[in-house]
């Protein structure tokens, strides 16, 4: 990934409170080595295939993230609630939301080890919401995200939501990752 | 010079700086970098591809790698991925390699570190697995990271941290017999829930955390990451130095560093010991606490009683005193986390039997060292939930499908409570066993 594009569209996909990372890429598929690219893609076909079914896709539920052998989800957005990515340190999880198609997280907050899995990767580009989101939002909403004015519009239902600034993560995020942006400060030789 | 917390304290000296302060960003030299099966594979993919298809590490001292996530399975990848850090070791001439199949070989990271010597007040331990937090038992700042960071890590010896605030959590008061270290860390996880130590550190104090043994500070330090801890500490006594000079055969020199008066701590609460009661973790959740007079007489399919932070001697010591004499009512797995635990159940003996006598005579299945059913792993794990089945488990995590089936339920107990359940067959107050 590169720098961060200034807007992104796309249809949301909704989830709850403590996604943990068990959830978001079940063990079993751990065995993938995400450095073969090959391999990386695999992580897609399986992301998020153990959030329970009455979780998956809120407000209703039951609405898979792709259809079994899709290994892209229609999805852009993930709208979520509080500390989105907790358990586990496996990095197999923003890999496999990457993977999947899924360019933002939007969530209240984020365990901290995904989060920097996130960002030091630059797989995807976690944002902070200040309200409750993940009770606004519907599964499959079309949202437009206006970056540097930390907005996320609601296109059907015409509502806008004010984001946290990205704040330190920015220069990471926008170099590409922490390989990248070490080297812009100096701490890596190019 | 402004009063810092032990983390703090850690932080200041690795970043060489006198002074850090909670918030700040900070670069830290890196003391020793773990990896196993699971990640060790990427991470040496994130390091080729950035250093180099021929680079070396920074300190081949400094990377120690220890598989034991897929290890007694037959899944061709998970082989696969012990061969990539079988062959890595090799090239990078490491001297701390734990390979499967050999008699270096362990088992479950966060035990097999402090067993071969590579924990030590005052230092930074960084891993690619959460539970890498376990290390702060020792008075070291010790916490996971995913594999850009180590593979950052393993090319420069550094990384870049934010000082994370300390809450302070003191124990008072005597230990009963019926509790253990995971009864009073799971009443701490289910107070502050499962996000209320998020970015921050969580130091124990008190006169309840010194009389435990270093296992039980080990439980204590273990779960601090499923309350999103960062990392969790205990300042080093002459149990915790004790315990390091007898294991530090490699006889590194190491600085112990306490906490100064003074020091600010976001967030402090009292615990009187004394008066806790046996502690659950309900389905889904490690802060979903529930007491078991609560919900004594759940009933069971599978007891569980293994892994990092239940899968040591002293757990299966207090797993033995109540299962010794009677027969398990449901299936019951018995994981040793090491080798080293493996052969202490063999030797050590309680009322004249062997550990490993009293569990297999209880009717319970032995399994070999390794993290074994406690995440899961591939369908023909040993002890692994393959249905929608209900289990008390001595292991850390509960969240949906953690230990194999998505809507499998799994309560985590201490092992005293674990054992009394075995032998009952639904949820089990240890009080009913212990005199
Ligand atoms: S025993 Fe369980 S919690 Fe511990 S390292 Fe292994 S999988 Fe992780």
């Amino acid at each position: 990934m590169s720098k961060i594009q200034d807007v992104i569209t796309g249809k949301a996909y909704v989830l709850g409170d403590n996604i943990d990372t068990d959830q978001i890429i079940p063990a079993e598929y751990l065995t993938f080595n995400p450095a073969i690219p090959e391999e990386y893609k695999q992580f897609g076909k399986y992301a998020l295939s153990s959030v329970p079914p009455s979780q998956s896709g809120l407000p209703k539920g039951n609405i898979p993230f792709h259809t079994d052998n899709e290994f892209v989800s229609p999805y852009t957005f993930i709208i979520a609630g509080k500390n989105f990515g907790c358990g586990s340190s496996r990095e197999h999880a923003p890999v496999a939301l990457d993977a999947a198609g899924i360019k933002v997280v939007v969530a209240e907050f984020y365990a901290r080890i995904f989060f920097r899995n996130a960002v030091n990767g630059g797989y995807l580009v976690p944002f902070e919401c200040q309200d409750r989101l993940c009770e606004k939002v519907c599964t499959g909403d079309e949202l437009k995200l206006d970056v540097p004015n930390c907005k996320l519009h609601n296109l059907t239902t015409k509502e806008t939501y004010p984001l946290n600034p990205l704040g330190e993560i920015a220069p990471i995020l926008n170099a590409g990752g922490i390989f990248p942006y070490a080297k812009q400060v100096g701490m890596l030789k190019s | 010079m402004p009063a810092m917390t032990l983390t703090e304290k850690i932080l200041a000296k690795h970043s060489k700086s006198a002074v850090v302060e909670p918030g700040q960003n900070i670069w830290i030299d890196i003391d020793i970098l773990m990896t196993h099966d699971v990640c060790g594979p990427g991470t040496i993919g994130v390091f080729k591809k950035n250093f180099g298809k021929d680079a070396k590490v920074w300190d081949p001292k400094k990377v120690v790698i220890i598989p034991d996530h897929y290890i007694f399975t037959a899944d061709k990848m998970a082989n696969r991925n012990i061969d990539v850090l079988r062959e890595f070791a090799s090239e990078q001439k490491l001297p701390y390699y734990y390979d499967v199949g050999t008699e270096k070989y362990k088992g479950v990271c966060h035990i097999a570190l402090p067993e071969e010597g590579h924990t030590r007040p005052g230092e930074v331990l960084l891993g690619t697995d959460s539970h890498t937090c376990t290390a702060g038992a020792f008075g070291e700042f010790a916490t996971g990271i995913g594999n850009t960071d180590a593979g950052f890590v393993m090319g420069t010896g550094n990384l870049w941290l934010k000082v994370p605030p300390t809450m302070r959590f003191v124990f008072d008061g005597n230990l009963p017999p019926y509790l253990m270290a995971k009864d009073l860390i799971l009443a701490v996880i289910g107070d502050i829930g499962c996000d209320g130590a998020t970015y921050k550190a969580m130091e124990f104090d008190g006169p309840g955390v010194f009389a435990l043994n270093i296992e039980e500070r080990m439980t204590l330090c273990n779960m601090v990451i499923e309350a999103g801890g960062k990392n969790g500490v205990i300042a080093p006594d002459k149990i915790t130095l004790d315990f390091i000079n007898a294991k530090n055969k490699h006889k590194v020199p190491f600085t112990p560093m306490y906490t100064d008066p003074g020091a600010k701590f976001a967030y402090e609460k009292v615990y009187d010991i004394s008066k806790l009661q046996p502690v659950v973790a309900k389905p889904h959740s490690p802060d979903n606490k529930s007491f078991v007079s609560e919900v004594k007489g759940t009933k069971l399919d599978r007891a569980y009683i293994g892994s990092c932070t239940g899968g040591k001697m002293t757990d299966f010591r207090a797993a033995a005193s109540i299962m010794h004499g009677h027969n398990v009512k449901i299936d019951t797995f018995v994981v040793p986390a090491t080798t080293e635990v493996a052969k202490g159940l063999k030797t050590e003996k309680m009322h004249g039997k062997t550990l490993e006598q009293i569990f297999l005579d209880s009717g319970a299945k032995m399994g070999e060292a390794s993290c074994a059913a406690c995440l899961g792993g591939p369908s023909d794990t040993f002890g692994r939930l393959n249905q929608a089945i209900r289990c008390i488990s001595t292991t850390n995590r509960n969240f949906p499908g953690r230990m194999g089936h998505k809507e499998a339920e799994v309560f985590l107990a201490s092992p005293l409570t674990v054992a009394a359940s075995a032998i009952s067959g639904t949820i089990t107050d240890p009080r009913e066993y212990i005199a």
